[in-house]
């Protein structure tokens, strides 16, 4: 996966340095990278492979909010295999799965890139929904109904500023909401 | 929720916020340290003979072993939470810290008859050693925890240790400047049982506190 590993490493560095079009690409190209190892482990524990993408999600989501624990002088590979290993044997033990799938290789083998699913409700979503309302609208008008912040704040009433606070909050929290599904 | 729009949250919620824990982890434990320095100035303070203690080799043996484990054990818990990082070196180096305890445990098997070990080992106030250590280590803990939820460990209630022990030998350094039994087997045995009461508050805090 080096490759992989150089081009993911090159584009959260300039990520963290606020290039946003970077971390989309960076984001996008793991995402594509770790669903078809997900599902395979999702699969190998007896579970539905309709599952694979929440875990995927749950993954994204910490890669998102851990990313300071990164330290960008050395390959992000590494790193990014342990929080996907991580998320993974979580969620399958979350979710009743068998125990002591293997999984050295949710992001280490080639597979061929997967693109996401058909439309379905994701536990996200279910997440979402338990949101306190704020965050709840700050998260659905920016990633669902994809608006920039200065029309959400309009149209939610409030200051860009405290729409940035409330989605990072909203985040924050549906990845703990998402943590402690039990 | 699509993953598309998750990874359009994400873009929009902007670069990055949260330092390093490296960064964070000293600043949250200097805090700490206020409510520690606080506590052994209220409750213990300097032995009256402190002057004359720095001279031996024993008191200032006990700052040094308890300084060492204390800078181990925060590298420690700063490696645990970031995914990725090496903590073999810092192994290495507790087994050297342990290992400069246990000589100072043979140069005073050498140094003091026999007769004398038993009064040495018992000291004067081990109990006062059982429950200081902790005392003075809980603000350290509670600010180091504190820090650690902002890293990612793979092994929850390991983090929880290694900050347990920078927690009660950082808390034990102090507390070797009011305790009045300098002997290598006091520290060995008395330190060392309050240090393992803190490194496991710390892992059951750990296990309980520190999973994301």
């Amino acid at each position: 996966m080096s490759k992989d590993d150089d081009d993911w490493s090159r584009l959260m560095r300039l990520a963290m340095a606020g290039d946003g079009a970077a971390y989309d690409r960076c984001l996008r190209s793991m995402a594509s990278r770790l669903r078809s190892g997900v599902r395979r482990a999702v699969t190998r524990a007896g579970l539905a492979a309709s599952d694979a993408e929440d875990v995927v999600q749950e993954i994204l989501l910490a890669v998102h909010l851990k990313r300071h624990t990164w330290d960008a002088a050395r390959p992000i590979g590494p790193w990014l295999s342990a929080i996907a290993r991580h998320k993974t044997i979580d969620a399958l033990r979350r979710r009743g799965g068998r125990a002591g799938v293997p999984l050295d290789d949710i992001v280490d083998i080639l597979p061929a890139p997967a693109e996401e699913p058909a439309i379905r409700e994701t536990e996200l979503v279910r997440a979402l929904e338990r949101l306190p309302a704020g965050e709840r609208a700050a998260v659905t008008a920016i990633a669902v109904d994809g608006a920039s912040f200065s029309e959400a704040a309009s149209r939610l009433g409030t200051s860009e500023g405290a729409l940035r606070v409330a989605l990072h909050r909203g985040l924050a929290r549906l990845s703990r909401t998402a943590q402690e599904r039990t | 929720m699509r993953t598309d729009d998750l990874v359009r949250a994400l873009v929009a919620d902007g670069p990055i916020r949260e330092r390093p824990l490296a960064v964070s982890l000293p600043a949250f434990a200097a805090v700490g340290l206020v409510g520690t320095l606080a506590l052994f100035v209220v409750v213990l303070g300097l032995r009256p003979d402190i002057g004359a203690a720095a001279q031996t080799v024993r008191f200032v043996l006990k700052p040094v072993e308890m300084g060492l484990f204390a800078a181990l054990g925060g590298l420690l818990a700063i490696r645990l939470a970031q995914p990725g990082s090496s903590t073999r070196g810092l192994v290495a180096g507790l087994a050297v810290a342990a290992g400069l305890l246990a000589a100072g445990v043979v140069g005073e098997l050498v140094a003091v008859p026999a007769a004398d070990w038993g009064a040495r080992l018992v000291g004067s106030n081990a109990a006062v050693c059982l429950a200081s250590i902790p005392l003075l280590a809980a603000p350290l803990l509670a600010a180091t925890l504190w820090a650690l939820r902002r890293g990612a460990p793979l092994h929850p209630a390991r983090a929880g240790a290694a900050a347990g022990l920078f927690s009660a030998t950082a808390g034990a350094t102090l507390y070797g400047l009011h305790c009045p039994d300098d002997s290598p087997f006091f520290v060995a045995a008395w330190y060392s049982l309050a240090t393992a009461v803190v490194v496991v508050a710390g892992a059951l805090a750990g296990r309980r506190w520190l999973r994301w």
